[in-house]
Order: C-alpha cells, then structure tokens, then sequence
C-alpha cells in the first residue's frame, strides 16, 4: 500500500518548476490545481501549498504513519507519495474524513475513550484504522495489529486498540 | 477605576487578537499587525490573574504550563473551577501570556512543564486563585445587595443570599474585578470536590481528532517562508564552508543561512527548503571529537565504575564491615545507553523578526525560558519578545532546558526582517542532535549473612552528568542530584549503605528525558534487589517487603502482588516479575506476567501498575499517563539506543531507532491508589517500576538475567 518515491535527478526536480506543469488533485472532493514539482511528495502539496496541516509530517520516510492518507480506498504514506502519482486520484485526508468533523464512527469512539494525548500522530492513526474499517468491519486483532503500524511517543496504542473495536462494533 | 463592561470585553479581545497568536492571528488572509500598546497594561477582567469571568458566563482559566497530552490544560482548570464554584460547563483554558508574565513580574510563576510537576506544583496557588475569585464575587454580590457576606452562598457560577435573591457569575463579575483580592485563603477538604477527582473531556481531544489542532508545525502567517537546517554531525563542530551557488537559483529558495556549527535553507515551501539542504555541498571543521564512539564512551565509563575515589552521594552506616561480616557477596553491572525523545513533531519554532519586537511560536515546555533564549539571541530587550504557546506535537523533556531550536529559529528569522519564517528540523536533524537521556554504567555489591539478611549495599554510578549543561550549580561535591535519583533516596532501610557517583561526561549532548534517570537506575536497582532476593533463596516480593516497612512503598507493592495473585501460582508457562520505584514525589509498582518461547520471544499477559499519587485530579488521565508510561518503558527496555561513531549518532530516523508499536503493546492494569495527603507527579513515575518488573519477569522466565538496555541487543523481542 506504500508506494516509495523514485527519486529521478534532483536538478531536474527542480528545473521543472516552470510555471506550465500544473497538477490537478481531488482532495476531499474538491479539485485544486497546482503549480509544483511533480516530485513533491504529496504531504508537502497538501501542508504548504493546500494549507490541509491535519496531515502531519514526522519522518519524512514512511516509518512513522503521521502523515497517512486514504487515495483511492488505500491507506498512504503521503510523505514519499509524489503528487504526480495522486493526480486525478481520489484524495481524503483527516480534514475530510467525516463532513462535521466529528461524526464518524471512529472520531465518536476517539472522543468516547479520549484516545489523544498530545495528538500528534492522531490524524495518521485515524486515517489508517478508517482505511482498515472499510476492508474489514471487523477486524481480528491480528488486522489491527498489522495494519496500524503508526508510530505514537505518547503511547496511546491500548486506547487506539481499544477505539477501534468500539467503532467496529457501532459501525 | 469603573470601565464599563462593553469597553472592557472590547479591550480583551484586542488582546487577544494581537498578543495571543494562537486567537485568530493564524486564521489565512487575516494581516498580522504586531501592536505594540498591548503588553503593559491591558489584562482584562480579572478575578486575580489566573481567571477571567465574561458577561456570558464563560471562565476562562489561564493555564502556564502547557499541554503536551498528559491533560494539564484541562486539569488545571479543574482546579481553578473547583474552588471558584462555577459552571464546569462554561469554562476554557486559555495559555497565560509569557509576555505578560514578563511584564508582571513572573506573575504566572512557574511555566516549565516537566519533572512531572503540572499539577503538584500549581495546585496549591492555582487553588488559591479560584477560592480568591469566589470571595471576590461574594463580596460584589453581598455589596450590591447589602447583605452581609455570610449569607451568600455560591453553587454552580451563582450566588445565592438567604433572601432568595440570585445573581450570576457573569453578571456581577465585572464589580468583583474592583474587589482586592483576599489572601487568606482555605481549601476545600477532598472530601467536598465535585470536579476535581472526576474525569470531564479533555479540552483539547476533539480537535486532535479532526485535524483542526494548531500545533507550531501548522501554525501560518501570510507570507510565511520555511527553513530547514543542517547541524555540524559531530557535535562541538563548526560550519567550515558552503558552496550556495550550487543551490541558490532552484525554485523557490529564497536565502541561505549560516551560522557557526549548522547551514539552514529558507524556501517557500519546507520539502524544497529540505531537498535543497541536501544538495547543498557543506564542510565542517571537526574536531577530535570525531575520535568517540559508543565504545571509547564505554571505557570512559569503565574508568568510573573502577575509580575507588567517586564522590560519595549517600552513606548510611558502614559497608566495609558489612562485606566483612557477610556469608554471601552478590554483585553486578547494569548498563543502558543514550536515548532520543524523538517526539512525532519534531523540533519546530516559528519567529518573525521586526526592529520593534520578536514575535516567536512554539510547543515549547517552557513559554519563559523560550523568551529569555530568544531576547538573548538577537539582543533584544526581553520584554519586547513575545512568545506564542501552542500544544506540543510531544515533549518528554525535549522542549523544557534546552532551547536550541528557539535560538536557531530567531536567528533565522533575523536573517530576513519583517517575514515570518518557521524552522521545522527534518527527523534526521531531531535524531542526531537530540538532548539525549545519558549513557550510564552502575555496579551493585550487595552483602548477605547465612540467613539471607541484607547486611550492605554498595552502589557505584558511572554517567554523564545532565545537570553540568543544564544547571552545574546544582552538583555538589561531584553529584550530579538528577543523575542519583532512585539510588541517593533509596527507600530500602538497609543499615549499611554507600552511593558513588562517577560523573564522566563526554562531547554527545545530555539532557532530560521522559523519567530521565528513573529509567536506567530502576533496572539497576532493582533489578539487583531481585538478585539479592534470589542469592537469599528469598521471595522477590517478601524480601523487598522487609525492607520497606512503614513506607508508602509498601502499599503499592502490596496492591500489584495483590492484583496478580502474587501468593498464586501463574498459569503454566507464565512467569512474573515485581518492582518499587518512589519517583517524582509519587509512589509506583509494577507486577508483570509473561513468557518467552525458545526465539526469545517474550509475551506479556499482563501488566499491573499501581500508583500513590497522593491526590487525584483527573483519574482517566492519570490511568492514560500509566497507559502511555508502559509504551514508554516498553520501548525503551526493548529497542532505543542511539550508538555513537566517528564523534556522532549513528541513528538517523525511525528506520534505525526503532520504537514500540501497538503490536507489541499489552493491556495494562492501572490501580490508582491517592492516600490523600500529600500531591506528586504522575507523567513519568509508573515508567520507572515497569522497567524492572519486566526484566525481573524475563530472568524468571528464563534464567537469563538482563542487565543491559536495550534487550534487542540480548535476542529478545516482543510477540505480535
Ligand atoms: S511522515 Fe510519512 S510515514 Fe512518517
Ligand atoms: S498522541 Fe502523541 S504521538 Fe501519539
């Protein structure tokens, strides 16, 4: 589900950037086109170009989670995704994740069990227990253990266990 | 002074607009005009400084410390509201303002937010606030009525007189702000809390479910740059040279900085300021530093452990007769290595340089401290530097002593006058120049007579000082007070017993870290208390109950041994382990069951910790704080280290530091046990039990006794 960056010359990531290259992304439903390499991973488009900062960077080598995306139904490490490969692809991210901000099943079992602590790597989290919900209402524990490999300092991990298997159940 | 109330919220809300930062000044288009007539004087409606009532009823309590996860922001408010009587409903936390505090005199006292000491060091004045503010109101309403104060009563933001009449907070708090604020003060006995000792919703979840929570890493101005910053890798190095021209025409790269041991790039976006960096050709001047690595570090230690003059940090009786007399002499080196916070938000702050002021923003663990780096940076007065608090992507220690990133930020910034730059560190940059828990290297000697009786103890610390960066007034005599802990307050009545410290200090940078030295020093200690009690055919638990009599440690060590069925066989296959740690003014243990199959595969059943945090303001958060200190100490018995070569950290990201992750993660147990009398921490206690019990489990499962962190090292690794 990861897709990794193939890197080409990094001059010519660079030179690229003449003004005719527009990207066009769906992101939450709504188109935006872009004038921005088309090497840059898809986080640095949504963070500081498309101002969507619920995205979250932290490593920066799709070790950590933070700044997983759902495209196309699949969970993805958008910091080495290239806006290239999400163009014309349907982009959610935790901004659009319920309309109300606070009404899907898993965002009601995060605020019931008040998952969060100091929440940083909560949007990856949320988006990556979403994009397993949808493949499997109700996954084993061994789902969850393989597909939240999110990395959380804070140690929320029970909680987000326990968060999960709330929402499968009242979904 | 009368101000009508109209004027007054008016006044507020110019405040906050203009000196908050976190109240609108994001919000995209909005043109951000620093104004500088806000500081001085202009504070609001206060019911002491602490609290705020508007016309609407809504509290609003400033909170000092800051929000890292741990619920300080709302815990603190609990504290406030419980004395103050209001609504719980209509209150709010606000940051209290580190301008403003500078202005006042520290009036907020302390704004550093570690050491475990939110609460247990607030809570007294905090307190105080709140029942001042409700006298405050009573005297306002008792006047407008002219009855005497003893007939008002509060309850839920409204005061009652035996009249019948009412009034509300809101309506009479703008009379109560003319009050002067009363000084003698009594708090309510626990028994009388309704909201303190109850788990309301954090403040802060709702938006770190959605996206919506700002944090530094997100914050924005209009025209807003962003830099990324290279350090010399070898730390005391400096910046010899850089070729920019290599760089300096590519798309959006608007200046290079340099300063004297680190490079930064501002761009307009961060991943091109970051790609750029990496083209960049840099040489540095790097000196013998270069010569160190985890092993040199290793000897050094070793020359401590074996150096018989180490400063003594505590003697009870005589250890040399002790080792004379003894039957049995047990002995062992305990060794764990230098450990990264690598918080999820790596180090970020925001600044924007003007003649007329700094205006910085940060998730800094300590609003003052930011100001006071950032005033001596650039050479500004420190009350022309205003500091914007935003919760923290994570903490640990990482944002409290050292302001490194602060300092590099403002310099950044001051490179291009008038625009806002944000200095966000790649992970690579926050592994390799972290401020990390030191290496340390502890031999135990312990005696015992023929009947198992622990005749002395003889400890010998070797490490790297933390508190000669930080503070070095604070070592007396060669002992380092953070670096001793666990061993220099050791609980266990022992009547011979000496503690040595051997500070050997290298080039690699110390600091505080989530627990600090009751990490390393708990699996020492007492992991050795459990080779005692075995050597003394002994039963782990019973031999330290001998021990501690008449302590509070022996009541959360009797709660875990209960909660497991300690008297109880385990289930087959299953083995256990217990620990006691008194940490941060609280009172821990730790009980463990678990197995480990023939790979070394360890899987943990369960896990019980109790602690005596003397009072309780927010029980869910407390059991979150445990929940979160086993990951803790999970993650760091099995898999931290960060190993040093050629004078820097081998380790560069999460690939190579690894951490735990929710597969290896166990249930956990939390038995919350305040005896009432007296407040300690609660963020970094539990972590220091766990440790040990784990280990101490892992040695009865095995026969193996671990004496070394990380245990990946020793084969083990957790089931999934
Ligand atoms: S920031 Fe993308 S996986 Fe860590
Ligand atoms: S909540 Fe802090 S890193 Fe997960």
């Amino acid at each position: 589900m990861v897709c990794s960056l193939v890197r080409g010359d990094l001059k010519q990531v660079f030179s690229n950037k003449n003004g005719e290259k527009m990207v066009v992304l769906n992101v939450n439903g709504k188109k935006h086109r872009l004038d921005v390499e088309p090497e840059m991973p898809l986080l640095w488009a949504l963070r500081d170009e498309l101002k969507l900062t619920g995205t979250k960077y932290s490593c920066g080598v799709a070790a950590c989670g933070a700044c997983t995306v759902k495209i196309n139904g699949n969970a993805v490490r958008s910091c080495v995704f290239p806006v290239s490969a999400a163009e014309k692809q349907e982009i959610t991210t935790i901004e659009g994740l319920s309309a109300d901000g606070k009404s899907h099943p898993l965002q009601k079992a995060w605020v019931k069990l008040q998952v969060p602590q100091c929440g940083y790597c909560q949007s990856g989290m949320l988006m990556t227990a979403a994009v397993l919900l949808e493949k499997s209402s109700n996954p084993s524990d061994q789902e969850i253990n393989q597909a939240m490999q999110n990395i959380c300092r804070c140690g929320t991990y029970v909680r987000v266990k326990k968060a999960i298997r709330m929402a499968s159940e009242e979904a | 002074m009368k101000i009508k109330n109209s004027n007054f919220s008016q006044k507020r809300r110019n405040f906050l607009v203009t000196s908050a930062g976190v109240s609108g000044a994001f919000v995209l288009g909005v043109t951000f005009k620093p104004d500088l007539t806000v500081a001085a004087n202009n504070y609001g409606p206060e019911l002491t400084h602490w609290i705020l009532i508007d016309a609407d009823e809504t509290v609003t309590v400033r909170i000092a410390r800051t929000e890292l996860g741990q619920g300080t922001f709302t815990g603190l408010a609990q504290l406030v509201a419980e004395e103050l009587e209001c609504d719980w409903r209509n209150v709010k936390s606000e940051y209290a303002d580190v301008n403003m505090h500078i202005h006042r005199d520290r009036i907020f006292k302390s704004m550093s937010t570690g050491g475990s000491r939110g609460i247990r060091d607030s809570q007294d004045y905090i307190r105080k606030a709140g029942a001042a503010a409700r006298i405050m109101l009573i005297r306002a309403a008792a006047k407008r009525w002219n009855v005497p104060e003893s007939e008002c009563t509060t309850q839920n933001g409204v005061i009652s007189n035996s009249l019948g009449k009412t009034i509300t907070y809101g309506q009479i708090a703008l009379s109560a702000c003319e009050e002067s604020i009363p000084t003698d003060i009594s708090l309510k006995p626990v028994s009388g809390w309704t909201i303190m000792g109850t788990s309301p919703a954090r403040f802060d979840i709702p938006e770190k479910t959605n996206g919506q929570q700002i944090y530094a890493s997100d914050f924005l101005l209009p025209g807003m740059l962003h830099a990324s910053i290279l350090q010399c890798p070898v730390w005391g190095g400096t910046l010899k040279s850089v070729d920019e021209t290599k760089i300096s025409s590519l798309a959006g790269i608007k200046k290079i900085v340099k300063d004297q041991a680190w490079v930064a790039v501002i761009a307009d976006n961060w991943w091109r300021a970051n790609e750029a960096l990496k083209l960049l050709p840099v040489s540095w001047n790097i000196t013998d530093n270069q010569n160190v690595s985890s092993e040199s570090i290793s000897k050094l230690l070793r020359t401590g452990i074996n150096d018989e003059s180490s400063p003594v940090a505590r003697e009870n009786g005589n250890i040399k007769d002790a080792f004379q007399n003894a039957a049995q002499i047990v002995d062992a080196e305990y060794s764990s290595g230098y450990l990264n916070h690598a918080t999820m938000e790596p180090q970020t702050t925001a600044a924007l340089f003007t003649t007329e002021r700094l205006d910085v923003w940060s998730g800094t663990q300590n609003g003052e401290s930011t100001a006071a780096a950032a005033a001596e940076t650039v050479g500004i007065d420190l009350k022309k530097v205003f500091v914007h608090k935003f919760h923290a992507g994570g903490g640990f220690g990482r944002r409290v002593a050292h302001q490194d990133f602060t300092k590099q930020a403002v310099k950044i910034a001051r490179s291009l006058p008038g625009t806002p730059v944000r200095l966000q560190w790649s992970r690579e940059e926050d592994m390799r120049h972290g401020k990390y828990r030191p290496v340390s290297l502890v031999k135990l000697k312990g005696a015992l007579d023929r009947e198992g009786n622990w005749l002395g103890w003889h400890v010998r610390q070797a490490d790297q000082s933390i508190m000669i960066t930080v503070r070095p007034s604070a070592i007396k005599d060669g002992v380092d007070p953070v670096n001793t802990r666990c061993f220099k307050d050791n609980p266990y009545t022992v009547s011979n017993y000496r503690n040595e410290y051997a500070m050997r200090n290298t080039h690699v940078p110390p600091g505080f870290w989530r627990a600090v030295a009751h990490t390393n020093n708990p699996f020492a200690r007492e992991g050795f208390i459990d080779e005692l009690a075995h050597a003394a055919k002994k039963d782990p638990y019973l031999f330290r109950r001998q021990y501690l009599q008449g302590t509070k440690d022996l009541d959360v060590l009797d709660a875990v041994a209960a909660a497991i069925n300690w008297e109880q066989k385990p289930k087959a296959g299953f083995e256990r382990g217990i620990a006691v740690v008194d940490a941060y003014g609280s009172y821990t243990a730790s009980a463990v069951e678990l197995s480990v199959d023939k790979d070394k595969k360890i899987d943990i059943r369960r896990v019980v910790v109790a602690i005596n945090c003397g009072n309780v303001v927010h029980p869910d958060s407390v059991r979150g704080q445990i929940e979160g200190g086993v990951v803790w100490a999970l993650s760091s018995l099995m898999h931290e280290e960060i190993n040093i070569k050629d004078g820097k950290a081998v380790e560069s990201n999460f690939t190579d530091y690894k951490v735990l992750k929710l597969a290896e993660t166990p249930e956990v147990e939390a038995i919350v046990m305040p005896s009432g009398d007296f407040w300690g921490g609660v963020g970094e206690p539990p972590i220091s039990s766990i440790i040990p019990a784990v280990a101490n489990a892992i040695f009865q499962a095995t026969g193996e006794r671990v004496r070394q962190m990380p245990i990946s090292k020793l084969g083990f690794s957790f089931r999934t």
